[in-house]
């Protein structure tokens, strides 16, 4: 697929570790709740360093998506056209995926995270729920 | 309060393909021709501020920009924030002069990405602004990035691509008016709902041009205005509003930080949207100017499209909104297209702006936008 892939940082580690064997990991705020991904070093919501890794169930809603036909790369070239979609997962936080066998989607539409392999790396993608 | 800082001189070189440019070259020609507008020699000048290269890139393009010309100013810096940088270089030039730092600033924009990168390697190289490892790895494109916003537009406010096409349509009869316009043949919603698809619901005629081109002004303090030529153009309000880098961490899909910065320009510069006579307002994608125009107050939620389709966006209509044609058809060079919209304004202001020349022009809102809706950046202009 030709994944530009760049490497994990100590922030985002666990999240990949947790993509490796099939979990979907989040960060939680010790000290005020809020949840957040992109994981980070501090809560975004009060700035404390207090971050704890939850497992997501999975599930979540469309809230956007587009179908890529002119992709920045040769190499997302030749896998055009391909689906992105922005998933508000039920526990708050949003996850940016492609969608497994490039499914029609419409906003609001319940799907689930499953993991498949790109070039040895685990990435999140968005199944549709039947 | 308003800022009592002064636009006094403006330059913008010929755009689109320019065959042997160069980003300094493009510079270079910018910053003389609009220290010559403002009636003064570049010696004159004491502060510098450039933004960024894609062809050319440096880490210290202002530094880089000096150098080139020989100038050793009192102040220098450049700027990365995208489609926000012209603007907010301009306010802190604002800032600058009116700090007493400076008398007169020299803000500089310019970049040859269509002979230098071409349109693709344009693409390529700003969908790096993506991020690194949750938006990169799924082909996220900055085009992409704008279709996650116009689908969920759509969908909450009942925007066509229809409307979206009307925008374009009406884009490009403004550019048909300006003589310098990278692409000044008319268009029609047809033609725009049949160009090649990007990333639905975009077409290709909703998106900007690449192009070669480059401009600059002299931002100028109230006493240093004196010593200049041309007619000066009062920088009356100025803000600036951040939510966000990444589309996927954007708080909303829908509202963006130019609903801030343009409530801190307009406070600042004690105006509303319904005294704004003409707007320049960044319109990187056909998407991108309608949720600006809606998010920052001069049309209701899901009235700009049904406007635009009705011409009122149009040289006779009650919002005539990026007259020289915009970053859809009048050009888009990188922060030089944020630019654009600020010399529009000023020929607007300056009365200079012939076949395109809104009667009467007292006050222009300009606006630019970096990222995906990401950095704002709003001014308020007005005539002197």
């Amino acid at each position: 697929m030709g994944t530009p892939f760049t490497q994990a940082t100590t922030e985002t580690q666990p999240f990949w570790d947790g993509c490796a064997i099939g979990e979907l990991r989040y960060q939680a705020c010790g000290r005020c709740g809020h949840v957040q991904l992109i994981p980070r070093s501090t809560c975004v919501e009060c700035f404390a360093a207090d971050l704890q890794w939850k497992r997501a169930s999975g599930h979540g809603r469309v809230l956007s998506h587009t179908t890529v036909h002119r992709a920045p790369t040769r190499a997302w070239q030749a896998k055009a056209p391909y689906v992105i979609a922005l998933v508000a997962l039920d526990e708050g936080f949003r996850l940016m995926v492609n969608v497994k066998d490039q499914a029609a989607l419409t906003i609001g539409q319940p799907v689930r995270i499953g993991f498949c392999d790109v070039d040895g790396v685990a990435m999140p993608e968005a199944e549709v729920v039947a | 309060m308003t800022i009592d800082a002064y636009l006094t001189g403006a330059y913008d070189t010929a755009v689109g393909e320019v065959p042997g440019s160069s980003c300094m070259g493009l510079h270079a020609e910018a910053a003389l021709g609009a220290v010559t507008d403002a009636g003064l020699a570049l010696t004159d000048i004491d502060g510098v501020m450039c933004a960024y290269s894609l062809v050319s890139p440096h880490l210290m393009l202002g530094s880089v920009f000096c150098e080139y010309m020989g100038i050793h100013p009192a102040f220098c810096s450049a700027t990365q924030a995208g489609g926000a940088t012209a603007c907010i270089m301009i306010m802190q030039a604002a800032a600058l002069v009116v700090s007493g730092q400076c008398k007169h600033v020299l803000v500089i924009t310019g970049d040859n990405r269509l002979t230098g990168l071409s349109r693709d390697g344009t693409v390529a190289a700003l969908a790096d602004v993506g991020h690194p490892q949750f938006e990169r790895p799924f082909g996220i494109s900055i085009p992409a990035a704008y279709a996650l916003v116009a689908q969920r537009y759509q969908h909450e406010y009942g925007v066509t691509a229809e409307h979206l096409a009307a925008i374009a349509v009406e884009q490009r009869r403004h550019a048909g008016r300006h003589p310098k316009a990278q692409k000044r043949e008319p268009i029609t919603v047809a033609d725009v709902l049949a160009s090649k698809p990007i990333a639905t619901p975009l077409h290709l005629l909703d998106c900007c041009l690449v192009s070669d081109g480059g401009a600059a002004v002299v931002v100028s303090s109230k006493a240093a205005a004196a010593d200049t030529r041309g007619t000066p153009v009062a920088i009356l309000g100025a803000g600036q509003g951040h939510t966000h880098e990444h589309i996927v961490a954007a708080p909303s899909l829908t509202d963006f930080g130019c609903k801030t910065s343009s409530a801190r320009a307009f406070a600042r510069a004690g105006v509303t949207t319904a005294d704004i006579d003409v707007a320049l307002i960044y319109d990187s994608f056909t998407i991108t100017l309608l949720v600006e125009l809606e998010s920052i107050g001069f049309f209701a939620r899901g009235e700009a499209g049904p406007a635009a389709a009705s011409g009122a966006l149009g040289l006779g209509g009650s919002l005539p909104c990026n007259t020289h044609g915009g970053l859809l058809s009048y050009a888009h060079s990188g922060a030089a297209g944020g630019m654009f919209h600020v010399v529009e304004a000023m020929h607007q202001l300056r009365g200079t702006a012939d076949a395109r020349q809104v009667s009467d022009a007292q006050l222009a809102f300009v606006h630019g936008d970096g990222g995906v809706l990401s950095a704002h950046c709003s001014l308020v202009l007005g005539r002197h």
